[in-house]
C-alpha cells in the first residue's frame, strides 16, 4: 500500500517536471498567436517563420561559435588539469581544485559583472571572445569532474606496459591513454557545449552587439506576437538537447560497467 | 603495483621532475581562472571602495557604498527577501525531491535507469524558456486560467498565480529540481543495505529505521543539494524578472540596474560583494549546522 503511495507521488512529481516543458512543443504547433486554451488547430507556420528569421539565425551562429570554442578550450584545460591531479601527487592539489571550482559557488550575475568591469578597465570591447572566457569559468569545473572520473577509472598498468615495451611518453599518451579516455573527452565536449549554449546571464553582460541565442530569445520575450515562434525554437532546442545528452550518457558509460551517477 | 617512481617514468621524468610536470599541466587552467575570476573579482572589490561622479571614479578610497548598501532600508528588504525566497526554494525543492530520489534508489529496481533519464530530460531545455513556460502557465490569460475558465470552474482569471514570491518559488523549485534529486539519489544509493536489515533485525520499525539510519546517512546528499540550489538561486536574475513582478524582485535585479540603466558601477560592485558574502555565510552556517544535527541524531 505504501509502495503504491510512493509510486503515485513519483508519477505526480514527474508530471510537475514535464508540464512546463511540454507547453513548448504543444503551443508551438497551435494555430493561434495567443498561448491559451482551447487549442486552435495544427500549424507548422511558426517553424516556417523561424527558419526565415535572419536575426535568429545569426544569433544561433554566434551561439554555435561560442559553444564550440568553449567546449574545445574547457575540455583541453580540463584534460590537462585532470591528468595533473590524477597522475601526480602534488602539494596544493586541493587548494587548486577548490579555486578552479569556485565559479560553481558564485552567482552568475557576479561573474558577469566582474568580467564586464575588467574589460572596461583594460579597454577591451564587449565581444563573443569575452563570452567564451566567461563560459570557461562555468564549464571548466564540469569538464574536470567528468575527466577525473574517467582517468580514475582506467588501469595505470596499461601505460606502464606501454613504457616497458619501449614507447616514449608521447606515444604512450596517444596510443594508450588517449583512446582509453576518449569517451570522457567526448562526454565533456558535449556537456560543456550544452552548458555554454544555454548560458544566458554572463552572455547578456558580455556579448555587446553580437547576441547569442539566449540573449536573442530574451529580447524576443517582450513581443507577444513573436512568442509562438520562440516556443517553436524552444521545442527544437529541447529535441536537439535530448538527443545530444542521450549521446553523451551513452558515450560516458561506454565500456564502464558502473551504475550511472548523475553529473 | 602503483609505485610512484614507475608512474613518473611513463611521463619521462622521475621524482621532483615528475611533480614539476604536474604543475605545468595545472598551470594553464589556473592561469585562465586567475585571469577570468581572481582579477575581475579583485577589480569588483576595488570599484566597491570608490565613489563615482559622472563617469569618473574618485581618487581616494571610501566605504560610502557599503554604508548605503547596508543602511538603505530598500536594499535591506531586498537582501532579506532574496535570502528568504532562496531559503524557501531550497527547502521546498529538497523536500519535494527527497521522496522521488528515495523511490528511485529503493523502489524502482530494474526501471532505475529509465527513471533517472526521465527525471533529467526536462532540464536540458533552455533555462530561459523553462522559466518563461511558467509565466505562460501562471499568467492572467495563461494556460491554467484559460483552462479553468474553459472548464467553467472559475469566472474570472486568478490573479494570485503570477508576479509574487509564490510564483518565484514554484518556478525555481521546478528549474532546480535535478540539482536536488541527483545528489540525494547518489547518497541514498551508497547506503549499505545490510545496515537497514540490521536495524530491522534489532527491532526498529520502518519509520524509526528511516529516521535513525536512512535519513542521517543520506544527509551528505541533502546538504550538497541544498548548497547547490541555495547559492545560484539567491543570485538568479531571469526568474524574478520574468515571474516575480515588483513584489518578487530580488538582489540580482538591483545589481543589473546599477550596471545597466543607472550606470553606478561602484554601487553595483558593493551590492554584488555584499550579496556574495551573505550567501557564502548563510550557506556555510547551514552546512555546519546540518552536520552538527546529523551527528547528534546518530
Amino acid at each position: 500500500m505504501r509502495k503504491h503511495a510512493l509510486l503515485l507521488y513519483a508519477l505526480a512529481y514527474l508530471a510537475f517536471l514535464y508540464v512546463p516543458v511540454l507547453v513548448l512543443p504543444i503551443f508551438s504547433f497551435n494555430d493561434s498567436q495567443f498561448i491559451a486554451f482551447p487549442l486552435a488547430g495544427f500549424t507548422t507556420r511558426w517553424y516556417a517563420r523561424l527558419g526565415a528569421d535572419t536575426a535568429m539565425l545569426h544569433a544561433l551562429g554566434n551561439s554555435l561559435k561560442v559553444g564550440m570554442a568553449t567546449a574545445l578550450l574547457s575540455t583541453l584545460l580540463g584534460l590537462l588539469a585532470a591528468r595533473a591531479v590524477t597522475r601526480y601527487r602534488l602539494r596544493g592539489t586541493h587548494a587548486a581544485l577548490g579555486f578552479i571550482s569556485l565559479p560553481l559557488f558564485i552567482p552568475d550575475i557576479v561573474l558577469g559583472i566582474s568580467l564586464l568591469l575588467m574589460l572596461g578597465a583594460i579597454g577591451l570591447p564587449l565581444s563573443l571572445g569575452a563570452v567564451v572566457l566567461g563560459h570557461l569559468l562555468v564549464c571548466v569545473p564540469f569538464a574536470i569532474t567528468v575527466l577525473v572520473a574517467r582517468f580514475e577509472g582506467f588501469d595505470r598498468d596499461l601505460e606502464e606496459a606501454s613504457a616497458d615495451l619501449g614507447e616514449d611518453g608521447w606515444m604512450t599518451f596517444w596510443r594508450v591513454t588517449f583512446p582509453l579516455i576518449l569517451p570522457g573527452i567526448l562526454a565533456s565536449l558535449l556537456l560543456t557545449f550544452i552548458t555554454s549554449f544555454d548560458e544566458f546571464l554572463v552572455a547578456y553582460f558580455l556579448s555587446g552587439t553580437e547576441p547569442t541565442l539566449p540573449v536573442y530569445i530574451w529580447g524576443q520575450l517582450r513581443f507577444p506576437e513573436r512568442l509562438p515562434m520562440v516556443l517553436a525554437l524552444g521545442a527544437i532546442i529541447l529535441a536537439v538537447s535530448v538527443a545530444l545528452v542521450a549521446l553523451a550518457e551513452y558515450v560516458r558509460n561506454a565500456g564502464v560497467k558502473k551504475p550511472m551517477v548523475g553529473a | 603495483m602503483r609505485r610512484q617512481g614507475n608512474g613518473a617514468n611513463v611521463a619521462g621524468g622521475t621524482g621532483s621532475q615528475g611533480a614539476q610536470n604536474g604543475y605545468w599541466l595545472l598551470a594553464p587552467t589556473l592561469a585562465v581562472m586567475a585571469l577570468g575570476l581572481a582579477a575581475p573579482l579583485g577589480l569588483v572589490a576595488v570599484y566597491s571602495l570608490k565613489n563615482q561622479t559622472g563617469i569618473s571614479l574618485s581618487e581616494g578610497w571610501t566605504l560610502a557604498q557599503y554604508g548605503e548598501v547596508l543602511g538603505r532600508a530598500s536594499y535591506r528588504t531586498l537582501f532579506w527577501r532574496s535570502l528568504g525566497i532562496s531559503g524557501l526554494v531550497t527547502l521546498v525543492t529538497v523536500l519535494l525531491a527527497y521522496p522521488m530520489a528515495y523511490f528511485v534508489a529503493f523502489k524502482a529496481r530494474r526501471a532505475k535507469f529509465v527513471w533517472l533519464i526521465a527525471l533529467t530530460i526536462p532540464f536540458w531545455t533552455s533555462y530561459l524558456l523553462r522559466v518563461f513556460a511558467w509565466k505562460i502557465i501562471l499568467g492572467f490569460d495563461g494556460v491554467i486560467n484559460s483552462g479553468l475558465m474553459r472548464l467553467g470552474l472559475i469566472d474570472h482569471p486568478l490573479t494570485f498565480l503570477l508576479y509574487n514570491p509564490f510564483s518565484v518559488v514554484v518556478t525555481l523549485a521546478h528549474a532546480w529540481a535535478a540539482f536536488a534529486i541527483l545528489p540525494i539519489y547518489v547518497s541514498l544509493e551508497k547506503i549499505d543495505r545490510s545496515l537497514l536489515e540490521a536495524a530491522t533485525d534489532l527491532g526498529d520499525g520502518p519509520l524509526r529505521r528511516f529516521l535513525r539510519v536512512t535519513l542521517p546517512l543520506s544527509m551528505p546528499g541533502v546538504i550538497g543539494a541544498a548548497v547547490l540550489i541555495f547559492v545560484p538561486t539567491t543570485g538568479d536574475y531571469v526568474t524574478p524578472t520574468l515571474v516575480g513582478g515588483p513584489a518578487g524582485s530580488m538582489i540580482a535585479n538591483v545589481i543589473e540596474i546599477q550596471f545597466g540603466r543607472i550606470g553606478n558601477w561602484p554601487m553595483g560592485s558593493a551590492l554584488a560583494l555584499v550579496s556574495m558574502t551573505a550567501v557564502a555565510l548563510v550557506a556555510g552556517a547551514f552546512v555546519l549546522l546540518a552536520r552538527w544535527a546529523t551527528a547528534r541524531v546518530r
